[in-house]
């Protein structure tokens, strides 16, 4: 008798996966592409304990749903995700020493849906025990954290990903230091810029009428095109003036890629603040102005507050999309993760394409994890 | 007759063919505009052609997320599905947190350069938004409505394709045209990984610092981009039930 389908569906489409695409690829060189080794090969000794929380998820199908079985589903999908990294450098480890010392073992296929199952498995089972979002956040922290101290243990050191990181160090750290950096140089003048635009458009029509068109269309035009138009005249204008160039205002670079992304993320901003503002109910205003508040202390004690949760989400959309078009960035020669990323393309190697697009995607997780909390907050206390 | 004229849909659509048409002819102009250019002018592949190849690469991806996207938001509202739907939520809201240009990159070294990896990477990609927005403008769709279409003798079938889907369809339409809007911009740096689309003159005009190449991919892929998401404002104001006006009580 079932009774989780969703968990059985998760299960079968890893039973799918397991079998028919290659756990872990081992290829001689670099140009070479490589042999695919089965989970079932890696499969032996100390790594059949792998086996263990497969067995408990599958329970997890059949028993009565109770809370003590969901929360035995979520450790055992946290403890396969978890052993199934470990045996993943571990079988790498031991595939190394047999090959030639150039020779990549990538992260395959199978490894990837399997991982991405345990932590859909995981975030249902969280669900179905009603986790309060905080709890829910530490609990992911803690995986992610243990993720981490297994890769400073040195245990994933022969995977080639860990490979090209360890090669390109400090170029890697400056990469995550560029790309937050630009991240943060567009959207500090975008908050500064959107939220006295927003007030401004709610309390002028004339303004709203052409601003909100005029934004809508930027945010329409592709990234690479913008930043290419952005490119042509400020290379000029550095050909024509050389004394630019040296505070970093030439064509290619940060200049052109910081300002193409603040105005994509002045949309989100500008509409959020506007539209919060026309949500603050007549009664609110009301109440302030009987207290005597002049239209200044009405903005900053009654409108802005009350406003914030949707300003807040505005922010939100600006700051994730701006993390993601900072890798498009690279293309104009700004840097960032997105260099690593484009260079992992252009040679065909996946191991450098997943060491630039990895951190990017946590650094967007991060954001939106840090946004939901805060809203999630703001909720509460207005309750 | 007047109002046609000033249709900005109508002007933009007009001024893009225009555009392609008039590029390749254009090179005293751009050699006038870029006098230190050898190349002033993207010789490499026709426009026309560059822009068959976006419009294809974009209708062909999004066709196919619409299907499969409204397949999904419609089983999950479905008693049937309804427990799926969880998990298919969590899979949309982390799923658009990934940037559009890191399933394109990863998409490549799996499944090769081309036509391909472009493709899929913009279905998937384009999928979340159609998902999202199927599932809230059918979960939108007032319960006492649907218990009258019962009442009546609808079965399921009908409720959903002559109440449920009307009814929820601008609100689907909305998610269509972020999708097809993020797509474009997607399909235009697919020309990395060798799709053949407008934004190949961008690519090689920013590999070789050529700055005309550049304009000449951006402008078109810019009005391009505009003259959808217009189109696509046309097609939602047809769709928005006529407003009555309420006589003055």
């Amino acid at each position: 008798m079932v009774r989780n389908r969703v968990l059985l569906v998760l299960l079968l489409a890893g039973l799918l996966a397991a079998p028919s695409l290659a756990f872990l690829t081992l290829a001689p060189n670099r140009l070479v592409s490589g042999a695919p080794i089965s989970l079932g090969a890696a499969l032996h000794g100390e790594a059949l304990i792998l086996l263990l929380p497969a067995v408990l998820l599958a329970l997890g199908v059949f028993l009565p749903q109770r809370r003590a079985l969901h929360a035995l589903t979520a450790a055992a999908a946290a403890g396969f995700l978890l052993l199934l990294v470990r045996l993943a450098g571990s079988e790498a480890a031991l595939l190394a020493q047999t090959a030639p010392p150039v020779a990549r073992i990538s992260l395959g296929g199978a490894f990837w849906v399997l991982l991405i199952i345990a932590a859909l498995a995981l975030s249902d089972a969280l669900r179905r025990l009603a986790v309060p979002a905080p709890a829910g956040v530490l609990l992911g922290a803690v995986v992610v954290g243990a993720l981490g101290l297994l890769l400073l243990s040195g245990a994933l050191d022969s995977l080639a990903i860990v490979r090209e990181y360890a090669a390109r160090r400090t170029a890697f750290a400056a990469a995550i230091l560029r790309h937050a950096a630009m991240v943060a140089l567009a959207l500090l003048p975008t908050v500064l810029l959107g939220l006295p635009l927003g007030v401004l458009a709610r309390r002028r029509e004339a303004l709203a009428a052409w601003l909100f068109p005029l934004l809508n269309v930027v945010q329409t035009i592709p990234s690479i095109a913008l930043f290419g138009v952005l490119l042509a005249p400020l290379s000029g204008l550095a050909g024509h003036f050389p004394a630019l160039a040296r505070f970093g205002i030439g064509g290619v670079g940060v200049l052109p890629a910081v300002i193409a992304l603040i105005l994509y993320a002045l949309l989100p901003v500008t509409r959020n603040t506007s539209e919060g503002l026309a949500g603050v109910s007549p009664a609110a205003l009301e109440a302030g102005r009987g207290l005597g508040m002049t239209p200044r202390q009405l903005l900053w004690r009654v409108e802005l507050p009350l406003a914030l949760p949707v300003i807040l989400s505005g922010l939100r959309i600006a700051a994730l999309q701006t993390i993601g078009l900072a890798a498009v960035a690279a293309l104009i020669g700004a840097g960032g993760l997105g260099a690593i990323m484009f260079q992992g393309l252009f040679a065909d190697a996946l191991d450098l394409v997943l060491l630039g697009v990895l951190p990017i995607i946590l650094m967007a997780l991060a954001a939106n994890v840090l946004f939901d909390l805060g809203l999630g907050r703001l909720r509460r206390l207005r309750r | 007759m007047r109002a046609r004229l000033r249709d900005p849909l109508l002007w933009t659509s007009l001024a893009l063919v225009a555009l392609v048409l008039a590029l390749p002819r254009s090179k005293p102009l751009f050699a006038a505009l870029f006098p230190g250019l050898e190349r002033p002018l993207f010789e490499l592949d026709d426009f026309a052609a560059l822009l068959a190849g976006h419009l294809l690469l974009v209708g062909a991806s999004s066709g196919a997320a619409v299907l499969l996207g409204l397949g999904a938001g419609i089983f999950v509202t479905r008693a049937a599905g309804a427990e799926f739907r969880g998990l298919v939520e969590t899979i949309i809201t982390i799923g658009q947190t990934f940037p559009p240009v890191a399933v394109l990159a990863v998409a490549v070294p799996v499944i090769g350069f081309g036509f391909d990896p472009a493709f899929i990477a913009l279905l998937l990609y384009g999928l979340l938004p159609i998902v999202d927005t199927t599932i809230a403008g059918l979960a939108g769709v007032p319960a006492p409505l649907r218990e009258a279409a019962r009442g009546m003798g609808m079965g399921e079938g009908a409720i959903l394709c002559k109440l449920e889907l009307p009814l929820a369809a601008p609100v689907i339409l909305a998610g269509v045209r972020s999708s097809v809007i993020i797509n474009v911009g997607t399909a235009t740096v697919a020309s990395t990984v060798g799709a053949r689309t407008l934004g190949l003159p961008i690519i090689i005009g920013l590999n070789g610092a050529n700055p005309a190449y550049i304009l000449q991919g951006a402008v078109p892929v810019a009005l391009l981009a505009i003259v959808l998401d217009l189109a696509f404002g046309r097609l939602l104001a047809m769709l928005q039930p006529p407003r009555y006006s309420m006589p003055n009580s």
